[in-house]
């Protein structure tokens, strides 16, 4: 599995770090069952899925990478503070 | 180190002696290649502040005589470089950093904590292909072209910087490791010949 870093090109697997699936931050003030669910429940889908990884041995930017997690395909790849942006 | 009561401080800093990260472990010579020790000077880690990407690099040229390096790449002037250095980095190796850069970007004296070693020799890409998930070969990594890659585990930065030569960078704690793999895959490939 490679993922193409859009600052670095594409790049072997072990040069990156999981981190989870990208989920929208809720509100410091949310209720506490929102900030559960937001901690430990997860769709965990047979298909696409935005994620969180690092490019931890190469540039160190946090990237959202949305892959196919049945068949391990790279479908978009951006840099997290883009996407955040 | 204890000191002795009453002895003044500056007798003993005087026994301490500096050493650089491959002291004692470099030059080797194995097949056609050399592997040497590059003395660092000064390293300075540049971060550009939020917006001032544009201003940092052209005081970058004036001062140093090299704008911010793109991902990948890197500038030789007389007695510097700047290399990219990751995200929205760059390290300028050989002098201090002007002082003028600083309202502009961070900059962090790195000095002592690299360990710096230049690998050259016809082929020296196939020793690095033993430790290296890159394709370094000369068509496709040019002289000037950078990379943060890892090597045998290591977190290193990789320079084309002559044909035929790369500068190879990793934490100075991590010094004898790299050493010790770079001799490895250096009498590996020696080997056939």
């Amino acid at each position: 599995m490679r993922i193409c870093c859009p600052l670095c090109g594409a790049r072997d697997r072990r040069e990156y770090s999981y981190r989870g699936a990208a989920l929208p931050l809720p509100d410091l003030a949310a209720d506490v069952e929102v900030w559960h669910a937001h901690v430990h429940l997860r769709q965990n889908p047979a298909g696409p899925l935005e994620e969180l990884w690092q490019h931890e041995m190469g540039c160190g930017a946090w990237l959202k990478v949305t892959r196919n997690t049945a068949t391990h395909e790279i479908l978009a790849v951006t840099l997290a503070e883009e996407a955040c942006a | 180190m204890t000191l002795r009561e009453g002895a003044p401080v500056a007798d003993a800093m005087m026994e301490l002696t500096e050493t650089s990260p491959c002291a004692g472990l470099l030059p080797l010579r194995i097949g056609g290649w050399a592997l040497e020790e590059v003395p660092p000077g000064a390293l300075t880690l540049i971060a550009p502040y939020k917006g001032q990407e544009q201003a940092l690099s052209a005081a970058l040229e004036a001062v140093h005589g090299m704008g911010f390096p793109a991902p990948n790449r890197s500038h030789a002037a007389r007695e510097a470089s700047l290399i990219w250095f990751g995200r929205a980095q760059a390290l300028l190796i050989g002098p201090p950093a002007a002082e003028d850069l600083a309202p502009l970007a961070a900059l962090t004296d790195v000095s002592d904590g690299w360990a710096m070693v230049r690998l050259e020799g016809a082929g020296a890409e196939d020793v690095l292909a033993r430790l290296v998930p890159l394709d370094l070969r000369p068509q496709v990594f040019e002289i000037g072209h950078s990379a943060r890659t890892e090597l045998k585990h290591m977190m290193a930065s990789i320079t084309k910087v002559e044909e035929n030569a790369f500068q190879i960078m990793v934490f100075r704690s991590l010094a004898r490791t790299l050493v010790h793999d770079l001799k490895r895959a250096m009498e590996a490939v020696a080997a056939r010949g």
